[in-house]
This record gives structure tokens, sequence and C-alpha cells, in this order.
């Protein structure tokens, strides 16, 4: 690892303005990819600001209709946490695949967003449960948050905060999860809302992304039997020395067709 | 160079500390702490595990800056002059074979327990994701920590 300058700002506004002033900075949340990154010198800031002294981005909330999640929450607090797991079920199983025990004992929902790998696990709860992130400068839709391959809406220096879902009638996740890493080689989020069905597919494309072919087979007829005979184009996934992107696009239908199965 | 002041094994203890340096460097090199292992340097093996403020992590995936102010507990600081329960479990199920795993397992395996006092088989297979053993094929690691639990819900946990 090369040598960088170190920072512990208490606020948000300390921690962007350190951002704003460093050569190269990167913000350091539970550091499961940056520090691995940065001992492989993937990844060569000139600061790192740690944002482990910004309490108040710590914990979860439940109100009515959402569950707001701080972005410094570890995955195994959101995984254990007996008000997700009443409210969104499926959102604490989501964060209780992620990596491992230690992976999730230090690992955060802001950095695993920011960080936006291909074939992280948060993204498709977000992008699939319709969630807003919080940022120190906005609120951005799960829409419209997840442009590409590590690629964020985020602009230099702004902070993720916080993390709202709202609450869906019924969703599951469901992951095909590489045997080493943990990583999803394709993972599937199924929500069904009042306001309909969102898929959203992780590992298969450069970033989370719906597949809306699916939804709408899934609006009119809400049942595993619905997905059957849908052919996913391989188009645009990803192949590597893991899946080619045929089989990738295989398994999207698979990993729906069991979400549905746990929640129709 | 910064000054890192944390508290390891039950002791208060400071040393100087690049930001670079790892969580384990600072352990092994600084405090002379070589039972916490460094296997693969990529985050995935475990048997550098240590316990941070009570839950298991890798201590090779973290700078010893951001232990600052923390309790940290390795395989070092388990044991009061007899085995803990499930040190002592892992040599009765003889749950090793080369060692060099272990600490790591140990560690991790105490985690587990503290958060599930009755663990299942398969409760013990999933947690162990975070640990990999490249001699045992984990038989007995399994049938070690499942005793150790059960030694430590008998005699109390440590």
């Amino acid at each position: 690892m090369y040598s960088f300058a170190y920072h512990r700002p208490v606020s948000a506004a300390e921690a962007e303005a350190l951002a704003a002033k460093a050569g190269e900075a990167r913000f350091l949340a539970g550091g499961m990819t940056l520090l691995p990154a940065m001992k492989l010198r993937l990844a060569q800031p000139t600061d790192l600001i740690d944002l482990a002294r910004l309490g108040d981005l710590r914990g979860i909330k439940v109100s009515g209709s959402e569950v707001r999640i701080g972005a410094m929450t570890l995955h195994a607090a959101v995984a254990a946490s007996a008000e997700v797991k009443r409210a969104i079920p499926a959102l604490a199983h989501c964060a209780g695949v992620i990596g491992d025990p230690q992976v999730r004992n230090r690992g955060t929902l802001g950095g695993s967003l920011a960080n936006n790998d291909p074939a992280a696990d948060y993204p498709a709860a977000v992008l699939g449960l319709n969630a807003t992130v919080h940022t120190s400068r906005r609120t951005i839709p799960a829409d419209s948050f997840f442009r590409g391959l590590f690629e964020t809406a985020l602009e230099p220096g702004e902070l993720i905060t916080a993390v709202s879902f709202p609450i869906p009638e019924r969703a599951a996740y469901e992951k095909f999860r590489h045997p080493a890493s943990r990583y999803a080689v394709v993972g599937v989020f199924v929500a069904r809302t009042g306001g309909g069905v969102r898929v959203a597919v992780t590992g298969a494309g450069p970033c989370a992304f719906r597949a809306t072919q699916l939804e709408q087979a899934l609006a009119k007829n809400f049942s595993p039997d619905a997905l059957k005979g849908i052919k996913i184009s391989a188009d645009g996934l990803n192949s590597d020395i893991h899946a080619a992107a045929d089989y990738r696009a295989h398994l999207i239908g698979v990993m729906a067709r069991r979400a549905v199965a746990a929640i129709a | 160079m910064p000054t890192v002041t944390m508290t390891v094994n039950g002791r208060a203890v400071s040393g100087e500390a690049e930001p670079r340096t790892l969580l384990v460097q600072f352990l092994r090199d600084t405090l002379g702490l070589t039972g916490t292992h460094i296997g693969c340097d990529t985050s995935q093996c475990g048997a550098c595990v240590v316990h941070l403020d009570g839950l298991s992590v890798k201590s090779c995936s973290m700078l010893a800056v951001q232990a600052e102010g923390a309790a940290v507990t390795t395989i070092e600081g388990l044991s009061n002059g007899e085995l803990q329960p499930m040190q002592a479990a892992f040599r009765e199920h003889h749950g090793l074979q080369c060692g060099f795993c272990t600490p790591g397992m140990v560690m991790s395996a105490i985690d587990l327990v503290n958060q599930n006092p009755t663990p299942s088989e398969h409760d013990i297979r999933e947690w162990l994701d975070g640990n990999i053993c490249r001699c045992t094929g984990y038989h007995n690691i399994v049938k070690a920590i499942k005793a150790g639990a059960e030694a430590m819900a008998a005699g109390g946990k440590r």
C-alpha cells in the first residue's frame, strides 16, 4: 500500500471540506473494498477520510412507510435488526448474504453503494425497493443512482448519509453466489408494492439494472409460471472466468422465479 | 508518525504506526503478538481474525489507526493460564492439522457462539465462510466448534 494522509473528521461538513482540499481523496467507510484495492495498488488515494466518527450516519429507523438506514450502518446490524426483519425481511436477508461474517462486521451500506461493484448485493435491494439515496447535498432516486461500472450519480466529494427504503407488500432476494468470493454471480431482488412490481438484477451487467421484461410479465400475473419461457438477452451482460453472458442471462430467469416463488 | 492507542487483550498499548500500517502488522510487528496470522493478504482466508470491540474482523483489512481507542482481543488474550473452552475443544476434537488457520478459526468461532450460543452444524458451516482451512476438510473444526459452544454455555463465556 502506498502512503497517504489520514483524516478522521467528526461531521459530514468537515469530511466534505477535507475532500475538497485534498489531491485525490477517498472516503473510508468499512474499507472492505477500498483497503484491499489499496493493498493491491489498484487504488492510490493521496488522502483517506475516515467516516467512522460520523456517529449520526449510523442507525436504523423504521417509520410507518419506510426503513431509513444510516450510510455507516454495518451489514451485520441490518441483517440482525429485528425492526428490518419485520418491515422488509428481504432487505435483512440481502445484508446477511453479503461477503462473510467478518466482512459484514465492517462493511457498510453507504460504502457498498458508493463503490457500486457490479456484483454487490445492496444495489439490487436499493433499486428493487425503489429506495432514495440521501447525500450531503441532495436526494437521489435509485433509478438514477447507478450509472455504470463502479460509477454512480455521486459528484466528487459528495457523501452518502442515509438510504430510505419504502416498505413493500412483499419482497425477496435470491442470489447465485460465487463460492469463493461470495459475490453475486447473479442476484435478483423482486419487490411487490401498491405501485407495481420491480425486479432488480445485480452481478449480471456493468451495474444493477431493472429487468423490465420480467416486471411487465409479473404485473399481469405474479407467479413463477409467468416468467417461464421469457428469454433474457445476453447482450451487454458480463462475461468472465466465472460465467459467460448467456449463462448469466439464464440465471436471471432462474433467480427471478425463485424470488417470486418465495413470495407469490 | 502518528501514535496509535488501543486496548489489546485488556492492556492499554500505544505505538507508532504510519496510516498505512494494517492492524495485523501493528499487532504482530509492533506488539509482537504473532498468534494472529497473515495467510492470504487478500481478505479471504480469515487467518488474521481478531475481535474489535467484541466483533470478529479481519485485521489484514483494516488500518491500525482505525482501531484507535478500540478494544482488540487476539488469540493470545483468550487463555488465562488454562485454555479457553473453544481452544480446548479444538485440541480435544483435533480441529487442526498444520494449525495455521486455527487462531482465526477460534476467534471467529467465539464470535459465533457469543451471538448464537447453540449453533447447529449448518450455522457453523455458514459462519465459517470467511475462514479457510486447507488441511482438515473442516469436519473436525465443525465438531470442535459445536463442542466448544457447549462448553462455553456450560462454563460461561469468556
